[in-house]
């Protein structure tokens, strides 16, 4: 309903006529402390009634200032702190600085260590789905499916700290290849969650999938078109339920993806459903990944020589890897010293950040827990 | 289109373009008043196509700071580097291309704070993570804070 | 109260004597109110960052919290009487965070989970925007280490608070507390 305006109902400033406030007009600020913001993220929300008419972002409350921590890290130690961003995705924000840092300096990594990267990275993705699965039931209304996600998620942080000796911050990458070879029980385990996974999965689809009121929450809420998330830069999950083709282990693969056989999932709904069904999916072409891999690891080298002290040459250098939220990059610019002269990380939450004003316009404020929930943002990977 | 091709084209539309092609893409340099004359073709024209600006970032080089784009194409998956130099340190501006693609608005408002690249014709220009109270631009070479303990 | 192997059995605070009608308990007030206060904390849900999740697996059925009485989570901190600090705090939160203390009712506790909110953690050297330590802003009960510390940590530090909790005087006057304590008797 179109609501008519009389003269008395605006607010003007009297100096610069400038319109301040509409009568029946709220202004609401949802966040910085709010369960369903995930972290610390601030919206301002205009609302007439309870739809939304306008969302501007507020950030910086986690902004750690972490691209010029780098200027002063080596190569080797400016890894560990990325996997402080997007902490979900700790192993593959770490795997794009490695790869960052060996492209540059031509270095060819092993057999063995690309396929342990690749087995762990899709393990990690694994995990990060399932706690966005966890966290969109919690924020829809649903505690139960917390329960079950975190059962699997807990199996993969055993194989993360039997691996690499932490749960969630791994940094087990180094530049050429990985910090120490895999024990003798890593593919029994390796194959035990994943059958735990995919017998688990019915359950999810049972609990929340086929509900019919979780469904509706869902359906035809927070349409972004593909136009709209090209312009917007999305990546991930996110756009892909836009239909738009993103898929960086396909386009420009990395660390030996090209050899493998999965799909990349994509919808054109361009709605909530759409990005909840695409990564339902892609927790199976994970395992689907995984177990091409699991059982012909290579033998050799786990790590390729490199020198202590590790220089890039002069020049600028971009690495993009597909984190379990869309497209990293980082981009260096290096002069020749041991530390990077910038350091510049693209994230994947920033980009579909921007995208939720868009989402959001003209939907109800209840649909905005909803959107935020399906885009699944991380806050320390948008304020770096 | 290959670098070569690339190379060829962009050099028709801007006479003051340079080219590096040492690194993974062509990267076009020009002077920031040059940045859209040349960026608008680059979006709009069907043989560029770039739609997808995927990083947008800037450079303090000390005595001039550089904004970089880096830009590709959904239809034609070609990637180049547009990187715009700036000289005026004390007082950076650039014209905005948040009309072109609506991801820069934000990119923009977080150069803006770290660096404190002004943004002309900018629709919302603010301090996006640091808030107005905060002095200095923390990303400069030059930035220096009391609270800060250097290793 | 007892100490020893029999510690674990005590549920209740004092002494039982049997009287033909049932029971007598002879007990000290300060006794009953800390053993109820430091079983039914109920945390903010506050995370920043990283160590957030694990507090999220600290809630999950492994590790389960609520075996110790912690799983009543509020979102809004005038129903909570724990912040569990879980993450940096930068400059831009601080203000935040103190504002959210504020306006929780006493008594309060704060546990500070992590690296970066004991000191900074892997954020003390060469930023500009990083809080080094959270009790420059709040005063802290638990200081809990590691990046991100694990659950049990988490649990270990909670427990802590508890025992923590059952020592403080409430209705006796501890001469350094007064300011402490008179706040508390109000409520
Ligand atoms: S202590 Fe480590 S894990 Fe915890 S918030 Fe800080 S960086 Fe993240």
């Amino acid at each position: 309903m179109q609501m008519t305006r009389k003269p008395s109902d605006i607010t003007t400033d009297a100096k610069s006529g400038e319109v301040l406030h509409h009568e029946g007009e709220f202004i609401i600020n949802m966040g910085p402390q709010h369960p369903a913001t995930h972290g610390v993220l601030h919206l301002k929300i205009w609302l007439e009634g309870e739809t939304i008419k306008k969302i501007e972002p507020h950030l910086g409350y986690i902004h750690r200032g972490i691209e010029k921590m780098c200027e002063r890290l080596s190569y080797r130690q400016f890894i560990f702190s990325t996997s402080r961003m997007d902490y979900l995705s700790a192993h593959i924000n770490n795997q794009a600085c490695a790869l960052a840092v060996e492209k540059a300096l031509g270095l060819e990594v092993p057999p063995r260590a690309k396929a342990i990267r690749i087995i762990l990275a899709e393990l990690t993705r694994i995990a990060s789905h399932e706690l966005w699965w966890a966290c969109s039931g919690l924020d829809l209304g649903g505690v139960t499916p917390f329960f079950y996600a975190f059962r699997e998620r807990e199996a993969i942080n055993d194989i993360m700290e039997e691996t690499c000796g932490a749960r969630l911050t791994q940094n087990f990458i180094v530049p050429g290849g990985v910090m120490s070879d895999l024990h003798h029980n890593f593919q029994k385990r390796v194959k035990r969650v994943l059958t735990q996974i995919k017998d688990n999965l019915h359950e999810y689809d049972e609990i929340l999938t086929g509900n019919i009121i979780f469904q509706n929450r869902l359906k035809e809420v927070g349409y972004l078109s593909r136009e709209d998330a090209i312009s917007y830069g999305c990546t991930g999950p996110a756009a892909r339920g836009s239909g738009l083709s993103c898929d960086i282990r396909k386009l420009y693969p990395y660390d030996g993806y090209e050899k493998l056989d999965f799909d990349e999932i994509i919808f054109n709904e361009g709605d909530c459903w759409a990005r909840y069904r695409v990564r339902m999916a892609e927790i199976l072409q994970s395992v689907h990944i995984i177990e091409q891999l699991i059982d012909s690891i290579p033998d050799g080298e786990f790590q390729a020589k490199t020198k202590n002290v590790i220089k890039l040459p002069k020049g600028q250098f971009y690495q993009r890897v597909e984190t379990a939220r869309g497209e990293l990059g980082v981009f260096i610019v290096s002069d020749g010293a041991a530390t990077p002269y910038r350091c510049k990380f693209r994230s994947p939450n920033f980009s579909n950040l921007s995208a939720i004003p868009q989402m959001a316009q003209g939907a109800k404020i209840g649909d905005l827990v909803a959107i935020m929930a399906t885009v699944d943002l991380v806050i320390p990977d948008i304020d770096r | 289109m290959t670098k070569e091709e690339l190379k060829y084209k962009l050099g028709e539309i801007s006479r003051e373009a340079a080219f590096d092609e040492t690194g993974e893409f062509l990267n076009v340099i020009i002077p920031s008043p040059e940045l859209l004359p040349l960026i608008k073709p680059l979006r709009l024209n069907k043989e560029f196509y770039f739609d997808y600006l995927f990083c947008i970032t800037c450079v303090d080089w000390k005595d001039y700071l550089s904004m970089v784009y880096h830009l590709t194409s959904t239809l034609h998956r070609h990637t180049c580097v547009v990187q715009a130099t700036i000289t005026d340190v004390h007082c950076p501006q650039i014209e905005s291309v948040s009309g072109i693609w609506k991801t820069a608005e934000l990119n923009e408002n977080e150069i803006y704070d770290l660096f404190g690249v002004t943004f002309l014709n900018h629709p919302n220009l603010r301090r996006l993570f640091l808030g107005d109270q905060w002095k200095g631009y923390p990303l400069r070479k030059d930035y220096t804070d009391e609270h800060m303990i250097l290793l | 109260m007892k100490k020893g192997k029999e510690e674990n059995k005590i549920v209740f605070p004092g002494q039982l004597h049997e009287s033909p009608e049932g029971g007598m308990l002879v007990t000290k007030l300060d006794e009953i109110v800390n053993w109820a206060r430091s079983n039914s904390l109920w945390p903010l849900i506050f995370g920043t960052s990283c160590c957030a999740i694990e507090m999220m697996h600290a809630a999950g059925a492994k590790y389960d919290w609520s075996r110790f009485g912690f799983e009543v989570a509020r979102a809004t901190p005038r129903q909570a009487d724990l912040i569990i600090v879980a993450g940096t705090i930068v400059m831009k939160m601080a203000p935040v965070l103190k504002r959210l203390y504020d306006q929780m009712p006493d008594p309060k506790y704060v546990i500070a989970m992590g690296a970066c909110t004991i000191s900074g953690g892997p954020f003390f050297y060469n930023t500009y925007s990083v809080v080094k330590g959270v009790d420059h802003i709040i005063p802290v009960d638990v200081y809990i280490p590691g990046c991100p510390p694990r659950p049990e940590a988490l649990l270990h530090g909670m427990i802590a608070l508890q025992e923590k909790i059952k020592h403080q005087p409430v209705f006796r006057k501890n001469k350094k507390e007064i300011h402490h304590d008179e706040r508390r008797i109000k409520i």
